[in-house]
């Protein structure tokens, strides 16, 4: 009656393929930290089906230091998106090919 | 529950194509949420269900709100009113209304049936991943520490006014024209000088 591990795994792998796809795809800073989201989740959820699995806690311990890296790279990553926004006016990611200094 | 699993993860699936194709920042963040309460159900049913509330709190109540906020913060599109009244048409809600609707039914079905992943083998307790992550994964507990800290003191970093590096930054690509190209040494430098190096003198001096 338990759903079997390998159907976890099969959707980890398609929300990280369609997080990777967004990340390479968008240009807009807003939906790299989507897509980068999107990824982190799908490996949360690997590491719970595999944690489910052999009905052990550590599939689900990875999972809340995943949360702890997703939300610093929130922060980070908005932060980059306000200091872009405030620099060039715009939050494409191409703006910012060009370093100085 | 391997339906419920099916269906959720479906959803989830839907929803996230969505997220990251759309044009308008705020519906792919809504597309979003609705990923992520899908994917809570699928955490549910695989009997994980301190992840699926940690995922519903962290995920889309702090994460993503967080996003929402500042997509808010810096106005982007800039719509005025009634191009804002004109997008609350139903083709706008109908979509993130559907999905988490079907998340809605499916919750309800999973616990009128009371298929509950308490009777399940694999089922993961709160306990149980406490006891693991403070004994011993309790090195992991210092070193998320040690990475929040450095994201807010990065984060603090990055969002201060860096009106100084602006200025400069927008005055000073000099003008290659004819009396750029004077040799240097050539006279007063302040008076003769071109201007770029009459700024970067005073700079010199000021500092």
């Amino acid at each position: 009656m338990s759903v079997p591990p390998v159907y976890g795994m099969v959707l980890a792998a398609i929300l990280f393929v369609i997080g990777l796809g967004g990340l390479l795809i968008r240009r807009n800073m807003v939906f790299v930290v989507i897509s980068v989201e999107v990824m982190l989740n799908a490996g949360g959820l690997g590491f719970i089906s595999a944690g489910a699995r052999w009905a052990q806690a550590d599939g689900q311990a990875v999972f809340l230091f995943l949360l702890a890296v997703a939300a610093a790279e929130a922060a980070i990553g908005l932060a980059l998106i306000l200091w872009l926004h405030h620099r060039h006016r715009t939050v494409d990611s191409d703006s910012a090919r060009q370093m100085r200094g | 529950m391997t339906i419920a699993f099916v269906i959720a993860g479906t959803l989830s699936i839907i929803a996230t194509l969505l997220a990251v194709s759309r044009s308008n920042t705020v519906h792919a963040l809504l597309y979003l949420i609705g990923s992520l309460l899908a994917l809570a159900v699928a955490f549910y049913t695989l009997g994980a269900a301190y992840a699926a509330v940690l995922e519903i709190m962290v995920y889309a109540g702090a994460i993503v709100v967080l996003l929402l906020f500042v997509v808010m913060i810096m106005n982007l599109g800039g719509r005025r009113k009634e191009e804002e009244r004109a997008l609350l048409g139903p083709s706008v809600w109908v979509g993130p209304s559907a999905v988490v609707l079907g998340v809605a039914v499916e919750l309800a079905v999973v616990f009128a049936s009371g298929l509950t992943p308490a009777t399940e083998s694999s089922y993961v307790s709160a306990q149980m991943v406490n006891a693991v992550v403070f004994g011993p994964y309790v090195i992991g507990v210092e070193l998320a520490s040690f990475l929040l800290l450095a994201g807010v003191v990065s984060a603090v970093h990055l969002g201060r006014r860096h009106q100084k590096v602006i200025e400069t930054g927008s005055d000073s690509p000099p003008e290659r024209s004819s009396e750029d190209r004077d040799p240097p040494g050539t006279g007063d430098r302040g008076e003769s000088g071109p201007a770029w190096a009459t700024r970067l003198h005073s700079k010199e001096v000021v500092e």
